[in-house]
């Protein structure tokens, strides 16, 4: 099983620039590949296990992506950045995996869920109301964290909101909002343009949201 | 705008990616509507819990048998 260590987040990475990290990897710096294989397998893991079917298989994935990164430095061009290039990597192992796995993917275009409202059309005033399009009702008010710390059932309820969401929304929320990386590398990283990704990205956050809002609501009965 | 419009905006706006029109519109009703500027509020605060999820590493086996091997491949 993997470990969970809340210290190490792809954003908090010391990581030397760019060009600089690829001369010293290519050069066999140890210290320098520790720092990367630690800053980036955290997020590595969180992709792949979005293809693969158990934890075990995403670990699996990301170690024979950094195997293959090890061999193919020499050969890497530079033409997109050396993280963006090693998702890249992983995720053709994931979905060969995933295939051997029988979660085989599909990023063709846009599906069948990716269209239409992302807040059901009920929660609105219809268009025989005096205001239609309004709240019929305003969402009502989270209840402000007792702390700093968020709550183990709040995450867990998100973490299932994650696993429930269509493949590419899933992948795109987890690299933009989990791990934290910005439009530009994640379209990259994916191989699909601005608006796609947007369209992707804002399914799925209104889905979460959504599925908090249902947790918050049924805690407040139980009140 | 309605709210039922707002709500489809929010993704583009948090992005910046709205044209200065739109944008126009939604700030204004941001500013008129209890429920939109608590729909904006909820979608944010999703945003700042989704970054407070676990990060997951390696089993340290798995490091250090990649750590050997970035060794092994630069002997």
């Amino acid at each position: 099983m993997a470990t969970v260590d809340e210290g190490a987040r792809p954003g908090a990475e010391r990581l030397p620039p760019e060009a600089d990290l690829v001369v010293r990897l290519r050069g066999g710096d140890g210290a320098a590949f520790a720092a990367v294989l630690d800053a980036w397998s955290p997020g590595l893991l969180r992709v792949a296990r979005t293809y693969v079917a158990s934890d075990e298989a995403a670990e699996d994935a990301v170690q024979e992506t950094w195997l293959a990164v090890i061999r193919g430095l020499h050969r890497f061009e530079g033409r997109s950045s050396l993280r963006t290039w090693a998702y890249r990597i992983l995720i053709n192992i994931a979905k060969t995996q995933g295939v051997r796995d029988r979660r085989t993917v599909v990023w063709s275009t846009l599906d069948a869920d990716e269209h239409g409202p992302t807040v059901a059309p009920d929660r609105f005033r219809g268009s025989d109301d005096p205001y239609p399009g309004h709240w019929r009702q305003t969402p009502a008010a989270w209840p402000s964290p007792e702390s700093e710390v968020v709550s183990r059932e709040v995450r867990d309820t998100i973490e299932a909101a994650l696993a429930d969401l269509p493949h590419r929304q899933r992948v795109v929320i987890t690299l933009r909002d989990v791990d934290g990386y910005s439009s530009e590398e994640v379209c990259s990283i994916l191989d699909i343009s601005a608006a796609n990704q947007r369209v992707l990205l804002h399914r799925a956050r209104a889905a979460v949201r959504g599925r908090l809002e249902r947790y918050f609501s049924t805690e407040e009965a139980r009140r | 705008m309605n709210c039922d419009e707002f709500v489809e905006l929010v993704t583009a706006y948090l992005e910046g990616t709205l044209d200065p029109e739109t944008r126009r519109r939604f700030v204004e009703h941001l500013a008129e509507c209890e429920g939109c500027d608590r729909y904006l509020d909820q979608i944010r605060n999703t945003l700042h819990t989704l970054a407070t999820l676990p990060a997951q590493s390696l089993p340290a086996r798995a490091r250090d048998r990649l750590l050997a091997a970035f060794q092994d491949w630069h002997r």
